[in-house]
């Protein structure tokens, strides 16, 4: 079995075995999308004009709750000074880790979100968008969030430090996917925000598990 | 047999020359110079706090050193040097074992990624290690002498020529003790080396430690 899919297999088995912290970023995702209409008004209009941003608000924070699981754990047993001392390469085990947290993470909300989007009353016609946006985004949530991780993970409440680092980097996700989808809605064209959405997708997963590679070697120094 | 008589005229495995290692701002020890040649098992003598993990971490490259090199087969690596890396295997304080995983499932990640299996299959390891019964459990609900065991047959399952081992008998009852001697003597026997730590002298029978103090060098 290669390095890439021993360490994808272990954190999905690590994810089995966890299953209710596992859990917890999709539950808080649904939790925040479900009390919006109660707090601000279940008009059909209303929603329809806030349904993407909150859609993708909420699967940002809940993203960045399930970020520092990623290398937290591995920190504290010593299977982190392991990777960093294992022969392979260490950028191919922190996109291995990636995949993994996506997986886990990102995959979920792109299966939840047909059921979230009734929910909020977003359009039929703009469904397929925020399926695109979530495949397009939620990847780049991960791999961003994974630099984020790796410089924080030495620290003892690294939470704060972390969400400033990378809530910055999550801007332009949150603004072209909420903005693709709200075009959407309204019948205008979104290949320019889905192509921005694939640019830093593929930008981040190039370059991501290099930085957090450095990073990680930082940390743990 | 005297260990010592085999590493004056071969070159050695590994040598730091003018290492100098700091914890924080404080400097742990300065100017080392040791030496591990193939066939040997260094073991590394000093208080508390001087320093002793930081060496072994600084020679697998965790941990950069603040001044000297670290030389491997008479050439001189960077901190960490893939070539390095290939070679090293390292159980440290914490053992790099996942509670939540079988002892078997810990191993086939260790052989992933390690450089090379050994071709020892995880069976004989663990058995070895007298854990083969507990393969499939949870290694959360094994005692800490169990752990200790799940990470040193790693040692097993993958080749590689320098052991770094931190503490390697924490935890071990006399059995355990008895079977990391035999395994050490194995490694030095096939041309491996080693370099452990310990906080109380153990009773090796079979291997010999040469005792290297770093509060010397300091």
């Amino acid at each position: 079995m290669s390095a890439f899919a021993a360490i994808v297999r272990r954190d999905l088995l690590l994810a089995i075995r966890h299953r209710a912290e596992a859990a917890n970023p999709l539950l808080f995702f649904v939790i925040v999308v479900a009390l919006v209409p109660l707090g601000l008004s279940p008009r059909r209009e209303t929603l329809e004009l806030i349904a993407p941003g909150v859609f993708w608000i909420g699967a940002l924070l809940a993203t960045l709750l399930s970020l520092e699981r990623m290398f937290r754990s591995d920190f504290d047993d010593g299977s982190l000074e392991l990777m960093l001392i294992s022969p392979q390469p260490l950028p191919l085990i922190v996109l291995a880790k990636i995949l993994a947290h996506w997986l886990v993470t990102g995959l979920p909300l792109v299966v939840a979100a047909p059921l979230i989007a009734l929910l909020l009353g977003l359009p039929a016609g703009s469904l397929a968008v925020l399926l695109a946006t979530l495949v397009l985004g939620t990847p780049t949530l991960s791999a961003v969030g994974a630099i984020g991780v790796a410089l924080t993970v030495g620290l003892r409440r690294g939470g704060m430090l972390l969400s400033l680092l990378v809530l910055p980097l999550y801007i332009p996700v949150l603004v072209f996917a909420a903005s693709a989808v709200s075009a959407a809605a309204g019948g205008l064209p979104v290949t320019g925000q889905l192509y921005l959405l694939g640019a830093l997708a593929a930008l981040s997963f190039t370059l991501a598990p290099l930085a957090a590679a450095a990073a990680l070697r930082i940390s743990v120094s | 047999m005297p260990q010592s008589e085999h590493h004056s005229d071969s070159t050695p495995l590994l040598e730091t020359v003018g290492l100098s290692c700091s914890r924080g701002h404080r400097t742990l020890f300065e100017n080392l110079a040791l030496r591990i040649s193939a066939g040997e098992v260094v073991q590394v003598l000093g208080a508390n706090g001087s320093g002793k993990t930081t060496l072994l971490r600084v020679l697998c490259g965790l941990q950069p050193p603040v001044a000297g090199v670290i030389r491997w087969r008479d050439q001189v690596v960077p901190p960490g040097a893939p070539e390095l890396r290939a070679e090293v295997q390292f159980i440290g304080h914490a053992g790099g074992v996942k509670l939540d995983l079988t002892p078997r499932e810990n191993l086939d990640v260790a052989i992933a990624l390690g450089a090379r299996p050994s071709g020892t299959t995880v069976d004989t390891a663990l058995a070895r290690l007298d854990i083969g019964k507990f393969g499939r459990l949870p290694v959360r609900s094994l005692s800490a002498g169990q752990r200790q065991r799940v990470a040193l047959a790693r040692l097993l399952t993958c080749a590689s020529l320098l052991w770094v081992l931190d503490e390697p008998f924490t935890a071990l009852d006399a059995g355990g003790v008895a079977t990391v001697d035999t395994m050490l003597h194995e490694h030095v026997q096939a041309g491996g080396a080693a370099i452990i730590t310990s906080h109380h002298p153990v009773a090796l029978g079979r291997v010999t430690p040469r005792p290297v103090s770093i509060d010397a060098a300091a």
